[in-house]
């Protein structure tokens, strides 16, 4: 009995248990109405069931919420240009690879110079954030707003208002599936994102000096780390993988729609950290909770489809169902609940 | 103070907003209530503009070309862009016609500026292709005392008073709906499918804009009259192509024996077929699904002939010539029908081939 009591509290103690629990519980509520949710079987050669669409679709948010944990995480403030930066380098790959055609059924120029413009780009863009946040100190949201406006519209410079398509079966491979390998390649990028930077952070001291610069800069500037330089990393990081992302949500459509790439994806980026429970105050950070918050939030919109939930209601039920994760991992409730049990159990003594 | 900022998150996800795209989107119910300043700003300015509508009036010129304001909404899809084509190509001097253009880049504002340079030039006739439905009271009270006729395109206005306007020109939405159920119809008569059942699944546009609106309620009016039809169900594409193929993903393996899907507008029709072919299912002409799309733009030819399409129903970007019939009944002085829909045609996919090199946009 007190073994198991002793588990559970230390099952707790677990710093992303919260965030894995809501996720289990998101997936697991699918089994009253869609049996099947769990099923995989393989199609022309690819895995193909719900579970696969949810971490297929998600991994364009992934990439975005390890971008977005490190700039929360070393400036106390989030990145939301990321959704524009996401279709400005659609765009620029788009228009490299078809040379400034509207469709095309073969490359223009080579694939790669093509990949490596569209995060050269979003590198650029997290520069000039990272410029204005760390070294004109202007605010995390007022200076990133800039490139959240100004971004789709150079977007639609570059592919001059229409939508770009590039008609080349190896252009859709990045979005959708490599023939003989049968998971879809978006989980793949998603993957080595992560992995990549979670080596980064921890077998480099960089993962420590953007906590430190997160809790204070100021101590941190004065124990001699550079506190400007790693909040404009961390910008320039956010870029890449916004630009990185950009890629597959182009490719998965095979064309970029300068207008509809990266829709409001900052704020589900931003909404992954959260429910990954992350401060957004900035500090001490965990990259998996991030990682399973927009695993979460995939969960939720596929679950919701594959219940026929109607179109118009949808918002309704995203929100109750965020409102209850927030306050599971908030604290303060916690801390509400214990002082009730306190009284109720003192009230009973005195009984 | 984390909290607070959850909050506010919470909220922002919550209200997320709403997509623009292609013709449907770009039809879209616009957002509700021009903001107060504008109102504020349209009164003080009305005096000015009054005096000088005195001045202008009491000079006639002699009229040798009919002068047309055009205010645009401004560039932001194909479908736009052949709008404006249209009325460029209408209104060239060689036909009589000076045009005066004007680009409002998204802004109601602008559109308001415009239309009062138009009054101030003088012009004879404005065009209106309004950004958002409601703000329009005043300016056009404003033409109406200088003794300008306008005529609005595209998206319905919202007025107190609808004597505001001369005519309205536009896509008929419920028409297209109705349009694509007796294409449907008579597809299965021709290939001896009427008395099966059907089951059909929808990828509807981003709800509350008037082309989803439209299209919903058309084939929803007609599918009554077709009782072996079955609408399995609806859901939300928000007219982008990857949406589209999310929930067509999800509709694919929770109904096994989907006949036809019917999308909204041709991006999301885009991404069904792709979310199909990966499921190892076939559409088009020669597959098991039947796909039924709306706005026939050139990617749609495209994909009717590589024979993944059925049928694209057109939302008609090319209003000039209507507009130009109104304005030359308006000239003899002969009544016009207040609501004037443009010709929309039925493009299925056996005469894609032959309709793509005609097409201008």
């Amino acid at each position: 009995m007190n073994k198991g009591k002793a588990f559970i509290k230390r099952l707790t103690g677990y710093r992303l248990f919260l965030p894995i629990f809501c996720l289990v519980l998101v997936l697991i509520s699918n089994l009253i109405k869609t049996p099947g949710f769990f099923e995989v079987t393989i199609k022309n050669g690819v895995l193909y069931g719900y579970i696969i669409d949810v971490i297929n679709r998600a991994s364009d948010l992934v990439i975005l919420s390890v971008g977005m944990t490190l700039v929360v995480a070393a400036s106390a403030g989030t990145d939301i240009s990321v959704g524009a930066v996401m279709s400005v380098a659609g765009a620029v790959c788009c228009f490299i690879l078809s040379g400034g055609q509207q469709t095309v059924n073969e490359f223009a120029n080579p694939y790669i110079l093509g990949v490596l413009a569209a995060i050269l780009a979003g590198i650029l863009c997290g520069c000039f954030n990272g410029f204005l946040v760390a070294r004109l100190k202007i605010q995390p949201m007022v200076a990133t707003l800039i490139l959240f406006t100004a971004g789709r519209g150079i977007a639609q410079l570059i592919t001059k208002g229409q939508i770009t398509y590039i008609r080349v079966e190896s252009y859709k491979m990045l979005g959708a599936s490599i023939p003989g390998i049968p998971i879809p390649t978006p989980v793949f990028v998603a993957l080595i994102v992560v992995l990549l930077t979670y080596v980064l952070l921890r077998k480099t001291s960089l993962g420590l000096y953007i906590q430190t610069v997160g809790i204070n800069p100021k101590a941190s500037k004065l124990m001699g780390i550079k506190s400007s330089m790693i909040i404009f990393l961390s910008y320039v990081f956010c870029g890449l993988c916004a630009g990185i992302s950009g890629l597959v949500a182009s490719s998965r459509i095979y064309s970029a729609d300068a207008n509809n790439i990266g829709l409001n994806l900052e704020l589900d980026a931003i909404l992954a950290v959260a429910l990954g429970g992350n401060s957004l105050a900035g500090g001490k950070f965990s990259l998996l909770g991030s990682v399973i918050g927009a695993y979460t939030i995939q969960a939720l919109s596929t679950t919701l489809y594959a219940m026929g939930v109607s179109p118009d209601q949808i918002p309704v039920y995203k929100a109750i169902v965020v409102v209850v994760i927030v306050a599971l991992q908030s604290t303060e409730l916690k801390r509400m609940i214990n002082k009730l049990q306190i009284n109720v159990k003192s009230g009973k003594k005195v009984a | 103070m984390k909290k607070r900022v959850l909050s506010v998150l919470t909220a922002a996800v919550m209200t997320t907003a709403m997509v623009l795209s292609g013709c449907s989107g770009s039809q879209t119910a616009a957002t509700t209530a021009a903001p107060a300043e504008t109102k504020a700003e349209t009164a003080a300015e009305t005096t000015a503009a009054k005096t000088e509508e005195a001045t202008t009036a009491a000079a006639p010129a002699e009229k040798k070309e009919i002068v047309v304001g055009f205010s645009q909404v401004g560039a932001e899809s194909d479908w736009r862009t052949a709008n404006t084509e249209s009325m460029k190509s209408t209104f060239t001097e060689a036909n009589g016609y000076k045009l005066i253009f004007d680009d409002a880049q998204q802004k109601q504002e602008n559109q308001l500026k415009a239309v009062r340079n138009f009054i101030q030039q003088d012009v004879d006739y404005i065009v209106i292709a309004p950004v958002t439905e409601t703000g329009w009271d005043t300016v056009l009270q404003e033409a109406k005392d200088a003794g300008i006729p306008v005529i609005i395109v595209d998206r319905m206005i919202n007025v107190s008073d609808d004597s505001l306007y001369t005519a309205w020109v536009g896509s008929n939405f419920l028409q297209e709906g109705y349009d694509a159920v007796a294409w449907l119809d008579e597809y299965l008569k021709k290939n001896n499918r009427a008395d099966d059942d059907i089951n059909i699944v929808t990828l509807q546009g981003t709800i509350g804009s008037s082309a989803q609106i439209g299209r919903t309620n058309g084939v929803e009016e007609k599918m009554k009259d077709h009782p072996k039809w079955k609408m399995l169900e609806r859901q939300t594409g928000e007219f982008t192509q990857a949406k589209g193929q999310e929930v067509m993903e999800s509709f694919l393996k929770t109904y096994d024996d989907i006949d036809v899907v019917i999308a909204e507008n041709d991006n999301m029709a885009f991404g069904a077929i792709d979310a199909i072919k990966a499921a190892g299912k076939t559409c088009g002409p020669k597959g098991d699904i039947i796909i039924i799309s709306f706005d026939a733009v050139a990617a749609a030819f495209d994909s009717m002939i590589a024979g993944d399409m059925n049928v694209s129903v057109e939302c008609n970007p090319l209003h000039g010539p209507r507009v130009a019939e109104i304005i030359q009944k308006l000239e003899k002085g002969e009544k016009v029908d207040k609501i004037a829909y443009v010709k929309e045609g039925v493009f299925p996919a056996d005469t894609a081939e032959a309709e793509k090199p005609k097409r201008q946009y």
